[in-house]
């Protein structure tokens, strides 16, 4: 028998807001163990809850970004449980009116070559709603210490509906996500930093048949890849389960990455009964839609739909675009310097290829540049292609160039001058040394006179050795064929 | 002047004193710790005293006069609080042995405003744990004992405020009402007591027993004092999100404007079995002396009287089962020296730091709110507390207040119904439906029984209406001054 698999996710994302999502501390990550608290963080007696409107103005962002249905009214509700990470013993979340139904997100699969684009299919989503985070607990052989320098911090959960069949497709679809949040300004998913987390719920059940398996929710996913390959892991698990008679019970299993394989943690009958009820502390939320149309003019392209813009009105290759899109800081640099040139296509080959070069070398040396700190300014790239284009440099000596206006923040023009790179067009000069080139090789100069195109590459190719390639090549072409066809 | 003298005075009374200078705030000061001393081994009303920071801020406020500077009437009159609202540097214990050894580093908001205003901040005032009870028999710390006979109780949760004001201990304090815990202690103590609108004072800094019901209000002798130290804690706060965006009334300069003619509702409801004689005979009479005012009384109904009972029993404890699951053992609560592991140390903790009533409404409150019962309980509650909320709209119609005894009968006896939990909940009965349907309340002293007992009778507003309640309390006070009368103690 074939099986296939059915997975959902559930993604924590932690809003990048100034402040918590229930008090005016700040959020951040890194500063001293419970430095980033208060009364209301730290639950003490009489503090009271208020909401973060920064937080909901994102939440609505996300939902305008994926295509959900904004709830015209959403409220708040208290999930109870004992644990220490939780100042309160209750968390503050939306259980059943989330500020955001439906919605999808678009994913890729592997295209058959890196250079060719994949399938695209659509990932419906369940719910976002909106909640707080929990503190971090940190566990020696005989204590544990608590930080809620995280808890408080304004956390989107986003729900899809069982509609992924593959660990690729759970693959795609967190990459997808994530890249759309970025674009938004929504977090900087920063998995290391727990501000993406992933929970996986999967099950397995006969190719054809329509009914769902018992599902297993996987927990510890902390990496994209994490979440791959867990969820492969555990799709084989429970096949080979089946296939050998063995009953797959509901619980939840906990993905060790480094052993790579997954363990149980609690079953159905351990579930916590959570007691939801309306938190009393704070009033339900409405979103009119002045509201929603104030926020809809934040919404930024998505990366699928700018790659296949850059594709069709841009005419860039898939490869290019495939190396852009999902980074939107790359994006903006891209559109930059393409609205300075007139190549966008050149453009693009120079910020794939050369510029991620540069930016990857200077990242392996300990120290990370991002985008925004290129010491090749968007500016300076425009103006390297446009030189090549005036044809002051020809492109040989622009490649030659462009590492060192990396390393030394140099504009193209000044290092020219300072090396005396200008290309050559002094008419009389190139004459001289056309003249010498055909002399040297009455050969290729015969052919092309018979009408054979390709050998006056030799001619030129003498004359760029002699100049060290800064002759023009536009001058170079015309001058030759002057003197060969006279 | 005497201290005898000095701490019969009422809050207006006093700060007159102060302006003409007849009386330094230092002097009010040093008159009531002396008070205290003398009369609080027996009173009991207060869990914690800190002397010299009530006298450093009496000095300040002297300071302030010295220098033309005063804040306001209230600058250098002593408040005490009852030991649920945070006041920075004091402690907090709720009257828990949980919260024996918490300091709060924050001030209420309520302590913010008194501050502004120049108030002594002094003293922590004794309750029902948690505000949980009618008695204070509850305190972690002993019950407080009422002034008017020391073999009854105060009343409660606020027991402490009312008996500290009765006693002449302080002038005014401040305490919470949740379904009755300022009006019945008030009553049962003879001094007035107003719960205000819900979002009308913030709450900010006071541990929540039930969310959707507390209110913080003050105690004071007379309706007049109850206004000046109502309208300096009332008003919008940006940290409390149930907190009302409405302007504050100046309410001690609207209770002095002429009375126009009202119209008083009885709900026959609350006129039934079950109330004392005396106290349906204090009743009557403050009811002619209000006709005798000019005002109209009509019977009204609240058919939904008989259901205000258990459906606060489900919504306050539904909430307390949650505010409370903070003191657990882990932070700034007491952990239990037995508790070995995380669940441990919750279990044992809770177990040993809590009183069996506290327990008992956290158990019931979880109950109501469990996978499978919350359908038939809390959404129940919630929909009943709607009939009830649309009950008084009603009735609001067509009068102006409705008038009722605070409770049923005069002060009991310590251990009278500590045992019968159903018979303490139904002292609360005449003031639990004001705090489902969020509506102001106050209760002012109208007589004594013949064994020198005081009595209240209750006055019910319309939401966000204190400038005409306590108007038409203060028409009725300011020709008794029942609250005036001192116990002799």
């Amino acid at each position: 028998m074939k099986f296939e698999a059915v997975i959902g996710l559930e993604v924590h994302v932690q809003l990048d807001t100034k402040s918590k999502m229930f008090t005016r501390v700040p959020c951040g990550f890194g500063k001293p163990p419970n430095s980033l608290t208060d009364p209301v963080v730290l639950g003490l007696p009489g503090a009271l809850p208020v909401m973060n409107r920064e937080a909901i103005d994102k939440s609505i962002k996300v939902g305008l970004l994926l295509g959900c249905k904004i709830a015209p009214v959403c409220k708040w509700d208290r999930k109870n449980y004992f644990y220490p990470d939780m100042p309160k013993n209750y968390q503050i979340t939306q259980f059943d009116q989330p500020i955001c139904e439906g919605g999808e997100v678009e994913i890729e699969l592997p295209g058959d070559s890196p250079a060719v684009m994949g399938e695209h299919r659509m990932v419906k989503l369940t719910r976002i709603h909106l909640e707080e985070d929990v503190g971090k607990l940190t566990h020696y052989e005989n204590d544990s210490l608590v930080d809620y320098n995280r808890a408080g911090s304004p956390l989107l959960e986003i729900v899809s509906e069982p509609d992924m069949y593959s660990p690729e497709e759970t693959f795609s679809f967190l990459t997808s996500l994530r890249n759309s949040l970025i674009y938004a300004g929504i977090s900087s998913c920063d998995m290391e930093k727990g501000q993406l987390r992933c929970d996986a719920n999967i099950s397995v059940r006969p190719v054809g048949t329509k009914t769902l398996g018992t599902k297993v929710e996987l927990k510890n996913l902390n990496t994209i890849s994490g979440v791959k390959n867990g969820v492969e892991y555990e799709i084989k698990r429970q096949i080979k389960a089946i296939e050998e008679k063995e009953e797959i019970v509901q619980e939840t299993r906990r993905w060790n990455p480094d052993q790579r394989y997954t363990t149980p943690m609690r079953s159905k009958e351990m579930a916590h009964d959570y007691r939801y009820f309306p938190d009393p502390d704070l009033m339900p939320v409405k979103i009119d839609q002045a509201w929603v149309d104030g926020i809809a003019k934040q919404v930024p392209e998505k990366p699928f739909d700018k790659q296949r813009r850059y594709m069709t009105e841009l005419n860039l290759p898939y490869s290019i675009t495939s190396a852009l899109c999902p980074d939107f800081s790359l994006c903006q640099y891209f559109e930059l310097v393409a609205s300075q040139t007139n190549d966008p296509k050149k453009v693009g080959n120079w910020v794939v290829n050369d510029l991620l070069r540069e930016l990857s070398n200077a990242n392996s040396e300990a120290n990370s540049i991002s985008i925004e700190e290129s010491p090749v300014t968007p500016q300076h790239l425009a103006e390297l292609v446009n030189l090549i284009e005036q044809g002051v440099i020809s492109n040989n000596v622009a490649k030659e160039l462009f590492p060192e206006m990396f390393s030394s923040g140099k504009t193209a023009t000044t290092l020219i001058k300072e090396k005396g790179l200008e290309v050559k067009s002094d008419q009389v000069e190139i004459e001289k040394i056309c003249t010498r080139a055909i002399e040297n090789d009455p050969d290729a100069a015969q052919k092309f006179k018979d009408g054979k195109e390709g050998a006056i590459n030799a001619l030129k190719g003498f004359v760029m050795k002699e100049t060290r390639g800064q002759a023009n090549p536009k001058v170079v072409d015309a001058m030759l064929r002057d003197l060969l066809l006279k | 002047m005497s201290n005898a003298n000095i701490v019969s005075k009422t809050a207006v009374e006093l700060s007159h004193s102060l302006s003409e200078k007849e009386l330094s705030s230092q002097e009010i000061a040093q008159a009531y710790l002396e008070q205290i001393d003398r009369v609080d081994p027996q009173v009991h009303a207060f869990l914690h005293r800190d002397d010299n920071d009530f006298l450093a801020q009496a000095s300040a406020s002297d300071k302030r006069r010295a220098e033309g500077n005063i804040l306001g009437p209230l600058d250098g009159i002593p408040v005490a609080i009852k030991d649920v609202i945070s006041v920075q540097g004091q402690p907090l214990t709720a009257a828990s042995k949980i919260l024996e050894n918490y300091i709060s580093p924050y001030d209420a908001t309520v302590i913010r405003k008194l501050k502004a205003a120049g108030a002594v901040i002094g003293g922590r005032l004794n309750l029902d744990e948690f505000a949980m009870g009618s008695s204070t028999e509850n305190s972690a710390y002993g019950p407080t004992r009422n002034p008017w006979d020391f073999n009854r109780v105060p009343g409660g949760s606020s027991g402490g405020s009312s008996a500290a004001v009765a006693a002449r201990e302080a002038p005014l304090t401040l305490g919470s009402d949740t379904g009755g815990s300022i009006r019945q202690p008030a009553s049962l103590c003879g001094v007035v007591g107003v719960k205000p609108t819900y979002g009308m004072v913030s709450r900010y800094g006071l541990a929540a027993f039930a969310s959707s019901l507390d209110q913080i209000g003050p105690f004071s002798q007379t309706v007049e004092d109850a206004a000046l130290l109502l309208e300096t804690i009332s008003g919008h706060d940006p940290l409390d999100s149930t907190s009302y965006p409405t302007e504050v009334p100046q309410y001690s300069a609207a209770i002095g404007n002429s009375l126009p003619p009202c119209t008083l509702g009885l709900p026959k409801e609350f006129f039934g079995e079950g109330i004392d004689d005396e106290v349906r005979k204090a009743i009557d009479q403050t009811i002619e002396f209000y006709r005798s005012l000019g005002h109209k009384i009509v019977e009204v109904s609240l058919p939904t009287t008989d259901l205000a009972v258990p459906v606060y029993y489900v919504i306050a404890t539904a909430e307390a089962s949650s505010n409370l699951a903070r003191y657990d053992g882990i932070r700034y609560t007491s952990r239990s020296e037995q508790s070995e592991n995380a669940i441990n140390v919750y279990a044992k903790s809770r177990g040993e730091g809590f009183g069996e009533e506290v327990k008992r409404r956290c158990i019931l409150g979880a109950y109501g709110l469990s996978s499978g019962y919350y359908d038939a309980y809390y959404l129940k509650a919630q929909k009943t507390r709607t009939l009830i909320r649309e009950d008084f709209n009603r009735v609001f119609e067509e009068v102006d207040v409705i008038l009722t005894p605070t409770a049923p009968t005069p002060a009991f006896k310590f251990g009278e119904k500590s045992n019968d939990p159903i018979s303490m909940y139904l002292s609360d009965i005449f003031t639990i439906s004001t705090n489902l349907a969020g509506l102001p309340a106050l209760s002012v002293p109208c007589g004594f029984t013949q064994a020198g007992l005081p009595i209240g009778m209750q006055l019910i507003g319309q939401a966000f209406e204190e400038s005409n309640l306590l108007s038409i309390a203060h028409a009725y006070d300011r020709e008794h001054l029942f609250g005036c009368k001192s116990p002799n103690i």
